[in-house]
This record gives structure tokens, C-alpha cells and sequence, in this order.
């Protein structure tokens, strides 16, 4: 990496090397049985220049060949898009902790156990019921060297449970999945596998949805299904400063239901989207997006902070290896003081979404969704009366999050860049095969 | 440095070496560039290398896998790829018999995308930019254009050593319009085999599509329900791709006793009409190769013929456990991930009825054009198209927003009524699976009519 460093520096005015290295270890279950013992080592080192004022780029995982990369980082910047940025200082973290050695400890007889602890409690109450599934525990290093001096590093400890259960009757079918993970080691399947049995226990009648607009609750995976993808290109610095984002102009203005609060959070301690600094350098911060319904900041990188006069958020983010871009960390939606049961009890009929299949295939940008309820029931007088089918939820994300009818206290991790509680809207577009 | 085809045959001869049901290797060799523009300017502009390998061992049919960019101690390696399967292995491998092969295939392209200089290539984009751009009302744009070349080598413990060589070429385009808070926008996404003369000449389709996200500004939203619905090839391909490309993937189908009833061989999923094939043997496309990422020769292969279940996409283990023929279907996205059963060029066969004739006798449809994506659960799928226009009294009608097409695979491919003439292949897509995405795919379809499809809408 020095080499890389002071051969970039005889032809460049600035220079700076990222190296992230990757150990991932997966367990994979087909079908109820184990099935897949993985090991994958990866490792990938990018060279960001600035030549004559402008940014030239290159990436490799072929460190045998220094001159190539430094080679094409000269040759990309004589096209390269003006740097309005200098590179940070490296220097002056946040103590962010991501990294427990209990990780990498974790024998694979203990893992192969807690798969087959997953599936069992899935299959227990329900032997037709088919389980793919996983236990994974990965490592990451990342270092920053920059030509001003600087150097900054950190590592960090991923392990994650997933399991998905199908059940298919006549040519009808069923695919429930849940997941979690943390920097530290995950020893309790339960928080998974209960989710997956409450679905299955509601899904185990069927309902008909009618074509009328109804009371929905999305519960947190129908959020990060359908809510949250047009927020997360919004709040993007760049395409606002592109004009392209719907709320571009309305800093400080109330357009969202007061009730709802978001933030951008990458110092959660032993969160798998947490770290020290973005992948620029930048130090991490917790960003206040959306305050009682008033959008408060957009979240911006080196580059794009410099062109739009903002300080960067700390949200560069190398995307498979690009130039850092702005993207959230985690979003966190905060949660309110409605159980997810005194939502229902509030419906006389209305749906319930777990997931929104397709939703995210429209104008993201306009905040339009549409998609099929893969999962997803009925509510009459207050109680899950069915699962519904061939049914179609729509509508534009800017419309609903005007008027919120509740926020649920029941907020939790989805993935690892979503924390969000269930939200409940008044008046939702559905259509049906009725 | 040794060259990965040294390597590679010093892999070939340690594989002796260890005992395992079956052993595979994979390396690879990366070059690849990339320019984006966001608004006027430029945004980034880069280029990439890479190498990398994988081992690959199956003992009493459980798998071991390693992958690496580091192709040292590869002895290591291997013994650790063995043991894990071992681990792993708790009943009985079984893969389908495939005779040994030693071959070379080199890309084919007169001109390799990633040796074009990128002044070239920028002049071009600029050229599209400055049209969007040209365009009354156009907020902003966004062009994403990448090239890559890839040499990869296959090598197993049955002897085979397979070296290929793939090109690849995908430029997306963007228009942005905007009124208020009101923001629409229309794409366009055009991949190939490494033919770069496929998306030069593309100025007048690119004026179009910034023309049409101003249109959509003023443009009504469907009303939601059913509708009879004529898709365009395009769509159609994706609608293909989705709504039975992946429920014929048989590891989906090969250890679920349940999936397997409903797809029994011979069972009827549509009209007379329909025949839905995928073949990576058709050639230049974006799906086309020789041999699979297990070395098996590729195939074209009759999915669905006069409207029954004919076939289905098989690696060596799922055709061995299914008792059928391999199909070469095995791919992986990359040397970091174990191949899977995977789509290739994905079609509908053409049948007769011109366009015309299958909008004549619809009163009130929905002509959807183009695509923004799909998915699907097996069961239910769902489509969206990037354009769409009202048909009224069999003409073509108003310009309506994008719609989000869903059904549900068992009725929507009896549902079709009406096949084209007019086969077309999008080769714009890539295709995800699992964490591994985007595969190169082509998929096509003339024009087809669908009775009572699923439309979203206020």
C-alpha cells in the first residue's frame, strides 16, 4: 500500500489508497439439510488521485501490479470530473465499536447448531414446511493512507442468521423469511424464528382484499419493502443537487406528519452498518434527516458537499469498488408509543404488509410506489382474519407520510441499514382480483 | 507473475492430489472501465483489474467452497475446500456425467469495448448527454456506460480444462423531468456481447426518451384493477424472464417434493400458441457461452412447447438428483460465488398475429412498452413497464405514468391470448439471484396480449 502511495504521489498532487479486506465464512442449509461450508477471501485496493485539479480513479485485486493502477488512476483524470474537495486528515474518530473477537471464534459446530436450531423451531409445529438458511460470520479491514500523511483503520465483526421457510399447498405458496445480525456473536435464534411462526400462524387462512382504498399497516419489513427506498434517494445530496429530488427546496418545511423523526446513524455501537469513518476518511456521524415532519439535512460525501457548500456527512460510500458516492449508513426511523395490537384494534378493515413485492421497480424519484402483497393480511374488526392474495398496494410515499395514523413502539432492525417501527396510514390505494 | 493459465495447470495436476466425490477450480482475469455522468458534468470515470479464483469440492453431496484473490498456497486451499465438504457432506453426491473437455474460446469481437480509449467513449456519452440535455424541461439526467473482459479458466478433477474469454458492453441512460414537486423520469437500458456498435447511433431513441419524461409531467395514472394488456417485446422478454424463467430453474423444484408436483413434465401452463425457450447456445447475445460454469456444453432448450412443460434449466448435480439431461445452465456472477442454475437468452417463441390485429377488438386496455425491472416468488411475479399508453377502441390512446404489472404465474400464461410476429431481444438486463446479481441475461418475446392482468394504479 506505501508503494502504491509514493508511486501515485510522483504523479499526481494528491493521493489517497483504500484497502478493504474481506473473510467471510458462511454455513448455507438447502432444503432442511446442510449442504454448503464456504470460505471466501477477497480483497480489493482503489487508487483516488488528484491530477492538474482533476479526480482520476482506479481499482484492482491484482496487487502484483502497481504501475497499472497508478498507470490507469493518470489516465482516467485527465477526463475526470473537477476535485472541489481536499483529502481529510485522517485523524480525530468517534469511538464507534465494531469489532468483538468472539466472531471469529465462533466454531463451525456452533453455527451448523444454530442452523439446525432454526430450522427445527420453523419446522416444529409443520414438517411440510421446506428450510433454506444460513449462519455467516465475516470480517472486515478497511485502511485509508493518504499523500497528506494521514492513515486511519479499522475492523469489524459481522454475524448474521437467515432462514427462509416455503409452504407450498396445491400450486398455492408461501415463502416467509426473517433475519438479524450484529457485530457480536448471535446465540439466540429465537428473535428469527418467532417472527417466521407468528407469520405462519396468521397466514394460515385466506382472506380477499377488495379494490378500495383501506387502512395499512406496514410492519417493519413492509416498510423497508415499500417505504423506504424513495426516502433513501432523496436525502441524497447529489440528486439534490441536481434538482432531482422531490424535497430539494424544502429544508425546514413541514411536510412530513409531525410524529415522524428520522436520522442517519453510522456510530450505533456493534452495528454491521456502523464505523469509525466513511470510506473517504470523513468522520461518522448520527444526521437528524427529519425532524416532527421537517427534513433538517441531505447527507453528502467530500465531493459533493464541496460542490453543493455543505460539510460532509460522513456518507462517501464505495459502492463494488467506485468512487465514494453519497448513501446512507443506517436510516432509523424513531419509534412512537402505538403497540403494534392497538393498531389493529383500531381497524375495522384494513391490510396488514409484510412485503411488497416489486415496489422499488417504479419512479423512485416521484416517491411512487406499486407492488404485489407477497405477504400480507386482512384485518376485520380489529383481528388478522386471513392472508390476501393476488392483491395490489400503491401510492406515492410523500402523500402517506403527510398524514401517519400511528407509529408503532415495536421498532427493530431490518437488515442491516434499517431501523424502523410498523407505520399505520388512514387511507391507502389497494386493487384486487376481488 | 505466472499467467492463470500456468497456474491453472498446476491446479490441474495437484487436484490428483486429494480425494474428494468431485473437485472443480475457476480463475479469473478482470479488465473493465466505467464513465457516469450525473446532470451536464461528468461524475466519475474509472478502470478496474482483477484476478481471483475459486475451489469448489463436493464428499457425500455436501460442498465445500473457497474463494480468493490470492492465488498463493493454492495446495491450501484446496485441502481446505475438501475438508469442509466432508463437513458439510451427510448423504450421497450425485452429478450428472459430462465427458471431459479441453478447449479454448476467445471472445469474439472485432473490437474489445475495454481497448476503445475512453476519449472515445466520452465523446459519445457526451453527445447523448448534450441531447438530453437539449430538451425543454429536463431537470437532469444520469448515463452509466461499463465494459468489461473477462478470461476464465474451468478445471476439474474428472480432467477437464476449459479456457473462455467474455466481452460485455451495457450503457443505462436516464431523463429527469420535472414540474414543482411533481419529478417523472424515463430510462433506457442497452447491453451486448461486447459489440460496441450496438449503442452508438442510438440519438434519435435517446431524443425520444427525454422527450417522453417530459410527457409523462402532464400524464394521467391508471386507474388500478384488471385489464387486458398488450405488452411489447421488450416487456414482454422481462414478463418471460420473471414469470417463468425462474419457477423452471430446478433448483427451485429438484429436493421440494411439492414444487416438483406442480411442475410435472407435461403438465399445461398455457394456449397451443405458447413455446418459451432459453438456450445459451443461440449465439451473441448476452446470455450466449460454449460451456456453463461446471464445463457443461451449452444447449437451447424447449421450456414450454405448444403451451405444455417440456423442460426445465438443470446444473450437473440437479439433473443427476432429477434424473434428466444437464441443460448447461450452471453460472456463477463471479469467481467469488459458487455457480447456481441460472436463465441464459430466455424467449417466446413467435407465432402470427400482427400487432394491429391484437389491439383490434380491445375496448379499453393498457399498451405497456419497456421496462424499469421485475421479480418474482415463483407463484406471483411482478413487472414494471417504463411506458404505457391507454388503448381505446383498438387504437392507441393517451400516455398514462409507467405501470406496475402483477399476476400470478398458473393463470397469467393461460391468460395469453394473442402472440406476435415481431420476436425482439433485450439485452439491457441483468439478472439477480441470491446475492449474486447482475448476471448478464437476454430476454425476448414478440408482442402478446394478456387477458385480465393485474394493474397497479390510484
Amino acid at each position: 500500500m506505501e508503494r502504491i502511495l509514493e508511486q501515485a504521489k510522483k504523479a499526481a498532487e494528491a493521493a489517497e489508497v483504500f484497502v478493504v479486506t474481506t473473510e467471510e465464512a458462511p454455513v448455507q442449509f438447502e432444503a432442511n439439510r446442510l449442504k454448503h461450508i464456504q470460505s471466501r477471501q477477497s480483497r480489493l485496493v482503489a487508487l483516488r488521485i488528484i491530477r492538474k485539479g482533476r479526480v482520476g480513479y482506479s481499482v484492482t485485486t491484482d496487487t502484483g501490479d502497481i504501475s497499472s493502477l497508478v498507470d490507469s488512476a493518470v489516465e482516467t483524470a485527465e477526463f475526470g470530473t473537477k476535485a472541489g474537495f481536499e483529502l481529510p486528515d485522517l485523524a480525530n474518530y468517534p469511538e464507534v465499536d465494531t469489532y468483538d473477537p468472539e466472531v471469529e471464534r465462533v466454531p463451525l459446530e456452533t453455527m451448523i447448531a444454530l442452523g439446525q436450531e432454526m430450522i427445527d423451531a420453523v419446522r416444529g409445529n409443520n414438517a411440510d414446511i421446506i428450510c433454506e438458511g444460513g449462519v455467516d460470520r465475516d470480517v472486515i479491514s478497511v485502511r485509508i493512507l493518504s499523500s497528506n500523511g494521514g492513515e486511519a483503520s479499522y475492523r469489524k465483526s459481522i454475524f448474521s442468521l437467515g432462514i427462509e421457510g416455503s409452504l407450498i399447498r396445491g400450486t398455492d405458496m408461501l415463502f416467509v423469511g426473517e433475519s438479524e445480525s450484529s457485530c457480536h456473536p448471535l446465540t439466540d435464534t429465537r428473535a428469527v424464528t418467532d417472527i417466521i411462526l407468528k407469520q405462519l400462524d396468521w397466514a394460515k387462512e385466506q382472506a380477499t382484499a377488495p379494490i378500495k382504498p383501506l387502512p395499512v399497516i406496514f410492519t417493519p419489513n413492509g416498510v423497508a419493502s415499500a417505504i423506504v427506498s424513495p426516502l433513501m434517494v432523496a436525502f441524497n445530496g447529489k440528486v439534490v443537487l441536481q434538482g432531482a429530488s422531490p424535497i430539494g427546496d424544502k429544508l425546514g418545511k413541514p411536510i412530513f406528519d409531525e410524529k415522524l423523526c428520522l436520522r442517519d446513524d453510522a456510530t450505533v455501537a456493534y452495528r454491521p452498518a456502523s464505523r469509525p469513518f466513511d470510506d473517504e476518511g470523513v468522520p461518522s456521524h448520527s444526521t437528524a434527516l427529519i425532524e416532527a415532519g421537517v427534513p433538517t439535512s441531505f447527507l453528502y460525501d467530500l465531493q459533493t458537499a464541496a460542490l453543493a457548500k455543505k460539510q460532509s456527512t460522513g456518507n462517501g460510500n464505495r459502492h463494488g469498488g467506485g468512487l465514494p458516492s453519497p448513501s446512507p449508513s443506517a436510516f432509523v426511523i424513531q419509534p412512537g408509543e402505538t403497540t403494534f395490537d392497538d393498531m389493529l384494534a383500531d381497524m375495522k378493515e384494513g391490510l396488514v404488509v409484510e412485503y411488497l413485492m416489486g415496489a422499488g421497480q417504479g419512479n423512485i424519484l416521484g416517491g411512487d410506489f406499486s407492488g404485489n402483497v407477497l405477504l400480507g393480511y386482512k384485518v376485520e374488526n380489529g383481528r388478522i382474519v386471513g392472508r390476501v392474495k393476488d392483491t395490489m398496494v400503491s401510492g406515492n410515499i410523500y402523500k402517506l407520510l403527510k398524514d401517519i395514523a400511528a407509529i408503532g413502539s415495536d421498532a427493530r432492525w431490518v437488515g442491516s441499514s434499517l431501523s424502523t417501527p410498523s407505520l399505520y396510514f388512514p387511507n391507502v390505494s389497494v386493487a384486487s382480483k376481488g | 507473475m505466472p499467467s492463470i493459465e500456468e497456474i491453472g495447470h498446476r491446479i490441474a495436476e495437484e487436484l490428483k492430489k486429494h480425494r474428494a466425490d468431485h473437485i472443480e477450480a475457476h480463475l479469473e482475469q478482470t479488465v473493465s472501465s466505467h464513465i457516469t455522468y450525473r446532470g451536464k458534468e461528468l461524475e466519475s470515470i474509472g478502470k478496474g483489474s482483477g484476478i481471483g479464483g475459486n475451489i469448489r469440492a463436493q464428499v457425500k453431496g455436501g460442498w465445500g467452497f473457497t474463494s480468493f484473490n490470492n492465488l498463493d498456497d493454492l495446495p491450501a486451499r484446496i485441502g481446505l475446500a475438501v475438508k469442509q465438504a466432508n463437513l458439510a457432506g451427510n448423504s450421497e453426491s450425485q452429478l450428472a456425467e459430462v465427458p471431459p473437455v479441453v478447449d479454448r474460446v476467445l471472445a469474439g469481437v472485432d473490437r474489445m469495448p475495454t481497448d476503445i480509449p475512453l476519449a472515445d467513449k466520452k465523446k459519445l456519452l457526451d453527445e447523448y448527454n448534450d441531447i438530453i440535455w437539449r430538451t425543454p424541461k429536463i431537470q437532469t439526467s444520469v448515463i452509466g456506460y461499463g465494459d468489461g473482459y473477462k478470461k476464465f479458466i474451468y478445471i476439474n478433477s474428472a480432467g477437464s480444462f476449459i479456457e473462455q474469454e467474455r466481452a460485455d458492453v451495457t450503457l443505462r441512460l436516464m431523463a429527469i423531468a420535472t414540474d414543482g414537486s411533481e419529478v417523472q423520469q424515463s430510462n433506457m437500458s442497452i447491453g451486448s456481447r461486447g459489440d460496441f456498435s450496438r449503442i452508438e447511433n442510438l440519438h434519435r431513441d435517446i431524443e425520444e426518451m427525454a422527450k417522453r419524461a417530459v410527457e409523462l409531467l402532464s400524464a394521467p395514472q391508471v386507474e388500478g384493477g384488471e385489464y387486458t394488456v398488450v405488452l411489447d417485446p421488450v416487456l414482454a422478454g422481462v414478463f418471460t424472464h420473471e414469470a417463468f424463467g425462474h419457477l423452471s430453474e430446478s433448483d427451485f423444484v429438484y429436493e421440494n417434493e411439492k414444487m416438483h408436483q406442480i411442475m410435472t413434465l407435461g403438465k399445461e401452463f398455457g394456449g397451443r400458441h405458447l413455446n418459451i425457450i432459453d438456450g445459451a447456445l443461440v449465439p451473441g447475445l448476452r446470455g450466449s457461452y460454449k460451456y456453463d460454469d461446471e464445463g457443461v456444453p451449452a444447449t437451447k432448450t424447449y421450456l414450454i412447447r405448444e403451451g405444455k412443460l417440456v423442460g426445465r434449466l438443470h446444473s450437473r448435480e440437479t439433473a443427476a438428483k432429477m434424473n434428466e439431461k444437464p441443460t448447461g445452465n450452471a453460472r456463477a456472477v463471479s469467481y467469488h460465488h459458487p455457480p447456481i442454475v441460472r436463465m441464459t437468452n430466455t424467449y417466446i417463441e413467435p407465432d402470427s398475429v400482427t400487432f394491429d390485429e391484437m389491439i383490434a377488438d380491445i375496448k379499453e386496455g393498457v399498451y405497456a412498452r419497456n421496462w424499469y425491472g421485475g421479480t418474482t416468488s415463483m407463484e406471483m411475479f411482478t413487472f414494471s413497464a417504463g411506458e404505457a399508453y391507454m388503448i381505446r377502441s383498438g387504437k392507441i390512446a393517451e400516455l398514462v405514468r409507467p405501470v406496475m404489472l402483477t399476476g400470478n404465474v398458473f393463470t397469467t400464461l393461460k391468460n395469453i391470448d394473442a402472440i406476435g410476429d415481431d420476436l425482439d431481444m433485450n439485452e439491457g438486463g441483468g439478472c439477480g439471484k441470491g446475492e449474486q446479481s447482475p448476471l448478464p441475461v437476454s430476454n425476448g418475446s414478440p408482442h402478446i396480449r394478456i387477458r385480465r392482468c393485474l394493474v397497479g394504479g390510484k
